[in-house]
């Protein structure tokens, strides 16, 4: 039997087991589109705008282990994707977008609704395709599934006319994909990874530095039991929190620009660092000359090659797949008699204590004012620290990093690498579709917000009873410090002026608002949204407009040049 | 100074990677984006007409090549990557240079284009084209040789290298 392009685009999304699609039609997708409405096992989940799509993918796809799925159409309904994408890019998550082109024959003829999709996404994605005959859309599709989630993980588009769509073939889905020009390292190099456990059991001031390859790599199970045979202190990066237990001992926070101080101390002044699926960013170490200012030795576990001696020099490189990894470290250290000398390891935890009775994330709520760090503390609480949370970027995420202790991995959704402001709206839809009956909450600012706010009709649609949790300080707040530090506190276009009333845009949309002008009231605010099981609650927490994030590692600087408090500046 | 020396090292980079649309813009693509030196890149199929031979002639320090011949390894399409400066090899250009060729340097071109083993390829009563082969320092020194005002057009290929002997970049 012969199937048309469209019905095969959807049998493979069928085959792989997709169960929502995340789209927006248009011209260049009708024939797919049609072939959605004559089924029901692919859900197709209707958003405002197509970043919100992919976003709303990527939230799916971080929350699970699954590779999110979107559909767009061609020219504006690509270009608007490209944002979502790179998001996804930056941050390895697997995603397979469908983007949809007009027809073969008018390509290159400056069509309407026409751009070279492929070509403007080829840097942000981990590859892409363009479809030329109707009899390859099977195997690709299963190539772009298949290189979305293995090896190093990340967005894969499949750009497909439309006339190409309404062709006919005989559809047969590939069951495997062998590609020569791809074959990820999976296993690590036993010799490598000998040598690596050979210098852990000889380190005195050990320090494990996890980033977001563990969450990915679903490995945080083998890290924490290899962190806690060893018994050595370890730090997540912002993409790794929840990689391992945030209310362990042997936790010592986040690390980087906002990071811990014990957890930048010890990173900077160990003698032996174990990096697990992270990659040395800028965010993460400052400046590298000034990391590298202290001796240590380096053991780098990572998927990818790339990412392996990039901005700083390693000694014993470990290319793999960091579960793998992890895991022949693990049967390798319970075969050996050496363990750590335990009288070094004790003096290192002293000092790592005296560096954590700096209590650096110490905040006073008063009286008067909402402090955003007690906003977040108390969603924490309130919700038994086993919420996903999902954020935007700026203040409240940095916040939300350093107050929320996540103790399991894929329930903290950012955007970390590229940054992107009015991610957590959408992705948090996608968390939320994927596990429907847990909670979910969107910590946001009153600035990330508006960048999706569109998305409120979605969450109506498909009855989403996200929480979002916004804190607003009526300013960019990320940029209004930074230009209090750096800036002599000229505060250029960084003011939120002429904000909506949020509480009754969200009564709008047909959700409840509520909004928190007192410290006393947060608490019960939080509690009366969790409370309301099947709605979407919106709070907006009116917050201490002045309040900074701290410790702070100024852009370029030393690990160890850290603002610890608005006193020290 | 080590340091500066490494800056300016030559690397001859060699890929094969599969013969389809795209290919080319993503490794070029790939060395604008990270900011990385092309000197020179030459392309065309194999004789397995599914795959194409690359070789790209870059500069950069010992990190950067690394990192370079990383990134290339890591496009989907590219299916082996060697840095052929790293051993022995030989490496070749093609130029077509037209020159002008009347009065007594006519006869001084025909005489330069013979010492460095030159052919003349095309011949009008006031012109020559002169194709010559070699080494990218022995084009250099041919063209450094004539009379600068004499040339009309030079179109050179970029090279193309090979490892010596039992070397074989082959998928």
């Amino acid at each position: 039997m012969l199937l048309t392009g469209a019905e095969i685009v959807i049998r493979c999304l069928q085959e792989e087991k997709v169960d929502y699609l995340f789209g927006y039609p248009g011209g260049s997708v009708l024939y797919i589109y049609d072939e959605l409405f004559k089924q029901d096992k692919v859900r197709h989940v209707l958003v405002r705008h197509e970043q919100a799509a992919i976003h709303a993918a990527d939230g799916y796809a971080r929350s699970t282990d699954k590779v999110g799925v979107a559909l767009v159409t061609s020219g504006p309904g690509a270009t608007n994707a490209v944002t979502g994408i790179a998001t996804a890019y930056c941050d390895s998550i697997p995603l397979v977008v469908i983007s949809g082109q007009v027809p073969s024959a008018a390509i290159g003829q400056d069509a309407f609704q026409e751009v070279d999709t492929v070509g403007i996404t080829r840097p942000c994605v981990k590859h892409n395709f363009l479809i030329r005959d109707v009899r390859d859309i099977a195997s690709t599709i299963k190539k772009a599934f298949y290189l979305a989630r293995t090896g190093r993980p990340g967005p894969v588009l499949v750009d497909i006319p439309k006339d190409i769509t309404a062709q006919k073939c005989a559809f047969e889905y590939p069951q495997t994909v062998s590609m020569r020009s791809y074959n990820p390292v999976v296993k690590g190099h036993q010799g490598q990874i000998k040598k690596a456990l050979q210098l852990l059991l000889e380190a005195k001031r050990p320090m494990i530095y996890a980033g977001g390859g563990v969450v990915l790599g679903d490995a945080s199970e083998k890290l924490t039991a290899l962190v806690r045979k060893l018994g050595f202190p370890c730090t997540n990066t912002l993409m790794g929190l929840g990689g391992y237990p945030a209310t362990d001992r042997q936790f010592v926070g986040m690390l980087g620009m906002h990071g811990n101080y014990e957890a930048n101390m010890g990173m900077h002044y160990c003698d032996v660092l174990l990096a697990v699926g992270a990659r040395f960013d800028d965010r993460v170490i400052g400046s590298p000359a000034h990391f590298a200012s202290e001796p240590r030795k380096i053991i780098h576990i990572d998927i990818d090659p790339s990412s392996i001696s990039k901005r700083v020099k390693v000694d014993v490189p470990i290319v793999g797949d960091v579960g793998e990894v992890l895991g022949e470290m693990l049967a390798m250290l319970d075969s050996v008699p050496e363990r750590t000398d335990q009288d070094s390891l004790a003096v290192w935890w002293k000092q790592i204590d005296e560096w954590r009775r700096r209590d650096c994330l110490k905040f006073n709520q008063g009286e008067e004012l909402i402090k955003p760090q007690y906003v977040v503390q108390k969603l924490w609480e309130v919700t038994g620290g086993d919420a996903f949370v999902t954020s935007d970027v700026g203040q409240h995420q940095m916040w939300a990093a350093q107050y929320y202790k996540f103790d399991k991995p894929r329930r903290w959704i950012n955007s970390g690498g590229l940054g992107t402001m009015g991610f957590g709206l959408p992705a948090a839809m996608g968390v939320q579709l994927a596990h429907p009956r847990s909670q979910v909450a969107c910590v946001t600012g009153e600035a990330s917000i508006q960048m999706n706010i569109q998305e409120l009709a979605t969450c109506k649609q498909f009855r989403l009873p996200i929480k979002v949790v916004m804190l607003n300080n009526r300013y960019l707040g990320m940029v209004r410090q930074w230009q209090e530090i750096f800036h002599g506190n000229r505060y250029s276009e960084s003011y939120m002026d002429s904000l909506p009333d949020f509480s009754r845009l969200a009564e709008a949309y047909g959700h409840v608002g509520i909004r928190v002008d007192k410290p006393g009231d947060v608490e019960g605010a939080l509690r009366e949204a969790f409370s309301r099981k099947s709605d979407l609650v919106f709070l907006d927490f009116q917050v201490d407009q002045t309040e900074n994030v701290y410790p702070m590692v100024q852009g370029g600087k030393g690990l160890t040049d850290m603002i610890l408090s608005a006193e020290d500046l | 100074m080590k340091i500066q020396n490494d800056t300016h090292m030559r690397h001859v980079i060699s890929l094969v990677l599969e013969n389809e649309a795209g290919a080319l813009s993503r490794v070029s693509g790939l060395f604008s984006a990270r900011g990385y030196n092309i000197e020179s890149l030459t392309v065309a199929p194999t004789e397995d007409a599914s795959l194409s031979r690359m070789t790209i002639v870059t500069s950069g320090s010992d990190d950067i090549v690394e990192q370079i011949t990383k990134q290339l390894n890591k496009l989907v399409e590219v299916v082996k990557v060697v840095d052929l400066s790293e051993s022995a090899h030989v490496e070749r250009e093609l130029m077509l240079v037209k020159v002008r060729a009347t009065g007594k340097e006519r006869e001084e071109m025909k005489r330069m284009a013979d010492i460095f083993r030159g052919r003349i390829i095309d011949v009008t009563d006031t012109t020559y084209v002169i194709e010559l082969t070699g080494t990218q320092a022995k084009l250099d020194s041919f063209v450094g040789a004539i009379d600068a005002g004499l040339i009309l057009e030079t179109v050179r290929s970029g090279i193309c290298g090979v490892g010596r002997g039992d070397r074989v970049l082959k998928v």
